[in-house]
């Protein structure tokens, strides 16, 4: 859960950086998207590293995925009769949220390759044309589309939040002294993250980035 | 009646394993004359122990690992809950660390002393020795004592002694030291030396051909009935402070497994003996279930007083300073509030029974910890006692920071149990009882952090040396429920069973064991006249009467039936009071926790009566006419003398 | 006071159950809260009815034998307390309080209120002890152990083993509870020599007994009643990680 979980957090730190090209402009944005495809040129074919890297992601993901099933079926047997009255003493929000907002994010994650990589579900198909897709998915008039985006966004701020420091504390890193200062690492990379992915769209909202 | 009518005189009885000659190489000697059992045979033979704490624990887990199948029982749901673990204090070691003078002497002197000459010099002696190696097992099994900044174990002094011999961890050394032992018997059962049962509750002794050979034990899960046999019975069952209703022990202590072998010939030693411990949460209504200690440690700081007058409603803050008596202050100037736990509960019992006592139903005392927290500051008595503060504010909802701490004395310990010899023998051959539930080694009065020690030295030390000179005779010819005296023991206690059941009266069996509580504690607790005894046992065998023919039990005996594993502890406990009773009135002198107001000095402090009785009162069952052995003790190494802190 | 109780009653093992309601005057706010059931069952005895079984044993707050979901929360609502410490004057006339057996695979229900808690027990035997036979100890001294090891060590030995970490654990995990003990030994000198197999065989046997995994929510040390910290279980994460590098 703890290793297949960073990968992940890494990805997702690069792709939020990488978001943020957009606001230097739709060229640079553009140009951005097309460099994507073509790292490791000319030793690796066009969108080679991207396959690789999809590759890795899918594996971490299903480690991921395996692991929280594994957990999930076994606290699921582990407690086959239910408390007729039970409420959570402390723990936080984030961390009793963890599997349904590891669904959620999951089929936002469905969606959102549907919508900006094959743009099944997004106005402008061609797939050179990376600007456009994002300001007119994210137009005005497709506002449930921001909406989703929004709740996805923030329910994986609440997962990075507590799963970066349970990931922390999984590996043995946390100790006594440490565990504030790793419970406020989780906090920033989770509140960081999702900032640098919700500036984008509001941005688009907004009209700076056209 | 005449003494006669209460008790018989039989012969007397002596303690004939332990060697004479010089008291400090008696164990020595006794262990190279005790036989061995060759280690091929251990595995052949089984012993028997009932009770996981101290002395349970750690000798089914020693016996283990010498190679004898153990067969281990409690009735809680885990060995680790025994009530050794509500222990606070700490445990004594003459380790002499502190290099303030302590030595196996001083420390068997003191225990000896302590016991106000009611103890045997070997044993103590043994205990005292012992008590070095307590301390060097329990560090290697990991058990963490409280350490100083160099990482040597830290001590501290306690009641009772001028040096600094008591270790700890914390306030919990019981807990800690019972974990450890736990973790011993677990690693044994793991190994599959011992085989545990927990929920089971032993409700008789098996003795055939005149020795101990298994005992009847109740599933109290599946409330199956079975007899298990072994070579050899340990019984580490704990002390009987329950016969009190309200006592310091846990809610299941009890006296069954005990009074079970004395109804089958084993001698009960010294009763009466009873440790009342001065600070304990006071009751606070009819529903009160058990009482709650207060660390000793915390009159260092804490001054006792009640109003001077009688009656006074006032809440403390009102009442002036001139108008509050300090009186151990007062009575003892020497010892002031330090002085020992029996003469500060009688004195607390005197001022409540002259109408001065404080709280509910006027049984408390203050203890004040204003002038302390005047003179130190209140973060210094935080530091020192915060924890305490925070459990007493818990259960009495009163912060002791700004109104007085309200005490009284509950039943602590009983020193009396089953008669035992140097081997830890009872007079039924091949049935050992160690810890609480002997006699040995506190006399008429323990000290402080010596229970502990008792109960490991008997379980890890003593027991699993000397239980082999007996068990060098066997294995004992293989037993089946179709022997005749298998079949009677196994009878007997479904028939009790069968009787518990079907009285199906009118009143609780909680209501009964309370209203016994009240008859003991009246009579035969911090105070005993002649007069007041023969009244308590009067009064206890109208009441054991009416709870046979009132007492209700529901349900049945299949499956868990809470109620009626206490019905038959209370029906125990009956007989049991009636014996404490009988034994309190013979004992015509004061001694330790026994206190006989007919027996003390001009200044109202008990007095021994050495001339007449220098002996242990060992009692053989006889029903309604016990008959007394008496086991003269004598003194070679510590001389007598009259206990003063004036 | 009168209170409105709801209690878990189950005839035993095989029995479904079903929660209960009994309403019940005179409670004295001084009462505890055992106190309280025991004024019900002498109530319930008198009425002819089964009294509601529960465990209980010291009731000052050490034994670890007492245990009880009380309004959905472990121990109750009492921060650092136990049932047995825990005292009506918490509640409030007429108020409704929902009581409940710890819920858990690895702790079946026996009957109303008591469940089996053996599984820790195989746990501890797996290896949470340090193998000093009788008589082979050296002298305490021999082995100094710097106090804050010490300091800590006791902490972590300090629970109670009554299981108020499984049943608050939405994973029914019995994480808190092993760690505490791996902290405890693996903390001391004396400890060491048997430190990765201990981690390795207490965490199989902690999965074979039915428990869940940990994913560290918290909720266990929020309910423990020594508050044992969940730094326990990154110091025990940190040994298992250690133990299976070992091991390779």
């Amino acid at each position: 859960m703890a290793i297949s979980g960073a990968a992940l957090v890494l990805f997702l730190l690069l792709h939020m950086i990488g978001n943020l090209k957009i606001f230097f402009g739709a060229e640079a944005f553009d140009h951005y998207a097309h460099w994507l495809r073509e790292i490791g040129a000319p030793l690796l074919p066009h969108s080679g590293f991207l396959w690789i890297q999809r590759v890795g992601l899918l594996v971490a993901l299903a480690m991921h995925v395996w692991s929280a099933a594994v957990l999930t079926i076994r606290a699921r047997k582990a407690r086959p009769v239910k408390y007729a009255h039970r409420k959570p003493v402390q723990g936080s929000y984030a961390a009793r949220t963890m599997r349904w907002g590891g669904v959620i994010v999951f089929l936002f994650v469905v969606y959102h390759i549907l919508d900006l990589t094959t743009r099944t579900f997004n106005p402008v198909a061609d797939t050179s044309q990376a600007n456009a897709a994002v300001v007119q998915g994210f137009a005005p008039d497709r506002w449930y589309v921001t909406a989703f985006y929004v709740l996805a966004v923030l329910t994986l701020g609440f997962h990075l939040n507590h799963g970066i420091w349970s990931g922390l504390q999984t590996l043995g890193v946390s100790n006594a002294r440490r565990e504030r200062v790793l419970k406020g690492t989780a906090f920033a990379v989770a509140f960081v993250t999702c900032a640098g992915f919700l500036v984008v769209p509001f941005a688009v909202l907004t009209g700076l980035v056209k | 009646m005449t003494m006669t009518d209460y008790y018989t005189l039989g012969d007397p009885v002596a303690d004939t394993k332990a060697p004479d000659g010089p008291i400090e190489t008696r164990w020595e000697r006794r262990r190279f004359g005790a036989k061995l059992v060759n280690p091929a045979n251990k595995r052949k033979l089984t012993v028997i122990v009932v009770g996981t704490g101290l002395a349970g624990g750690s000798a089914a887990a020693t016996l283990g690992e010498l190679g004898y199948q153990v067969k281990s029982y409690c009735y809680q749901d885990s060995p680790r809950r025994a009530h050794s673990i509500a222990a606070q204090g700490g445990i004594n070691a003459a380790k002499n660390y502190r290099n303030d003078g302590d030595s196996v002497h001083r420390l068997f002197y003191d225990t000896v002393k302590g016991g106000d000459f009611r103890s045997r010099e070997s044993n103590v002696h043994r205990l005292a020795q012992i008590s070095v190696q307590i301390i060097d097992q329990c560090v290697a099994q990991g058990v963490p004592f409280a350490r100083e900044y160099g990482g040597l174990l830290d001590t501290r002094s306690f009641g009772g002694a001028q040096v600094s011999r008591t270790f700890y961890a914390r306030g919990q050394t019981g807990q800690q030291l019972l974990l450890g032992a736990y973790q011993a018997l677990e690693r044994q059962i793991a190994a599959g030396t011992v085989t545990m049962h927990d929920r089971h509750e032993m409700l008789e002794l098996i003795i055939v051909d005149g020795r101990a050979r298994g005992i009847v034990v109740r599933d109290l899960v599946t409330g199956e009935i079975s007899t298990e046999f072994a070579d050899a019975v340990v019984l580490a069952s704990g002390g009987y402070g329950n016969v009190f209703f309200l006592s310091t022990n846990a809610k299941g202590c009890n006296v069954t497994a005990s009074w079970r072998a004395h109804r089958k010939g084993a001698l009960f030693a010294n009763p009466c003996y009873t440790q009342i411990h001065p600070t304990c949460i006071p009751v606070s209504g009819d529903h009160q279930s058990k009482l709650t200690l207060m660390s000793e440690s915390l009159r260092n700081d804490g001054r006792v007083w009640v109003p001077k007058a009688k009656g006074d409603n006032r809440v403390a803050a009102d009442i002036p300073e001139d108008e509050r008596d300090y009186y151990l202050e007062r009575i003892y100037p020497a010892f002031g509030n330090l002085v020992p736990r029996d003469i500060a509960s009688r004195a607390a019992k005197n001022v409540c029974d002259e109408g001065r006592g404080v709280g509910p139903g006027g049984l408390g005392v203050y203890l004040d910890f204003a002038a302390a927290i005047g003179r130190l500051g209140r973060d210094a008595v935080e530091a020192k006692y915060g924890n305490l503060f925070e459990m007493y504010e818990r259960i009495t909802g009163e912060d002791p920071y700004s109104t007085p701490m309200r005490i009284y004395p509950a039943v602590h310990y009983t020193m009396g149990g089953l008669w035992v010899d140097y081997d830890l023998q009872s007079t039924v051959p091949g049935l050992f009882v160690i810890g609480e539930a002997n006699f040995s080694d506190h006399g008429a009065n323990r000290l402080g952090a010596s229970a502990l020690m008792q109960g490991l030295a008997d379980g890890y030390f003593v027991l699993p040396n000397t239980i082999g000179d007996y068990l060098a005779a066997g294995p004992f010819p293989k037993l089946d429920g179709e022997n005749a005296e298998v079949a009677e023991a196994r009878k007997l206690v479904e028939d009790r069973i069968e009787k518990l059941l079907s009285i199906n009266g009118d009143r609780t069996v909680d209501s009964f064991h309370r209203e016994l509580g009240r008859i003991m504690w009246e009579y035969c607790g911090m105070e005993r006249t002649d007069a007041g005894l023969r009244k308590a046992i009067t009064e206890i065998r109208e009441l054991k009467a009416e709870f046979w023919q009132r007492a209700k039990v529901p349900g049945d005996g299949e499956g868990l039936n809470q109620s009626m594993e206490r019905a038959g502890r209370v029906a125990d406990f009956f007989e049991l009071a009636e014996l404490m009773c009988i034994d309190a009135l013979h004992r015509e002198e004061s001694a330790g926790g026994h206190f006989r107001a007919e027996s003390q000095t001009e200044e109202g402090e008990a007095e021994r009566d050495d001339e007449r009785f220098s002996y242990v009162a060992a009692w053989e069952f006889g029903g309604d006419l016990p008959v007394l052995h008496k086991e003269d003790l004598t003194f070679e190494y510590v001389h007598p003398s009259q206990r003063s802190y004036k | 006071m009168s209170l409105k109780l709801r209690i878990w009653r189950q005839a035993d093992a095989a029995d479904k159950g079903s929660m209960v309601t009994y309403q019940l005057q005179n409670v004295s706010p001084d009462m505890s809260f055992l106190e309280m059931l025991d004024v019900l069952n002498e109530r319930l005895t008198l009425d002819g009815e089964d009294p509601v079984a529960f465990d209980h044993d010291c009731r000052e707050g050490i034994c670890g034998m007492c245990s009880l979901v009380i309004n959905g929360v472990p121990h109750g609502p009492e921060k650092a307390t136990t049932t047995c410490q825990l005292h009506m004057r918490h509640f409030t006339d007429g108020q409704t309080i929902d009581i409940e057996p710890w819920r858990a695979a690895a702790f079946p229900v026996v009957k109303d209120l008591v469940v089996d808690r053996r599984a820790f027990d195989k746990i501890i035997q797996a290896g949470g002890y340090i193998s000093a036979p009788t008589g082979s100890a050296p002298d305490a001294h021999a082995t100094p152990v710097p106090k804050a090891d010490a300091d800590l060590a006791f902490e972590a030995a300090t629970c109670i083993g009554c299981g108020a970490c499984v049943a608050a654990c939405p994973n029914g995990s019995g994480m808190l509870f092993t760690a505490a003990k791996i902290t405890h030994l693996g903390l001391l000198p004396q400890g060491q020599p048997e430190r990765n197999t201990r981690v390795i065989d207490m965490i199989n046997a902690h999965d074979e007994a039915g428990f869940g995994g940990c994913t560290n929510t918290g909720e266990c040390t929020s309910v423990c009643p020594k508050g044992i910290p969940l730094e326990t279980i990154a110091r025990l994460n940190k040994d298992y990680r250690q133990a299976l590098r070992a091991a390779s």
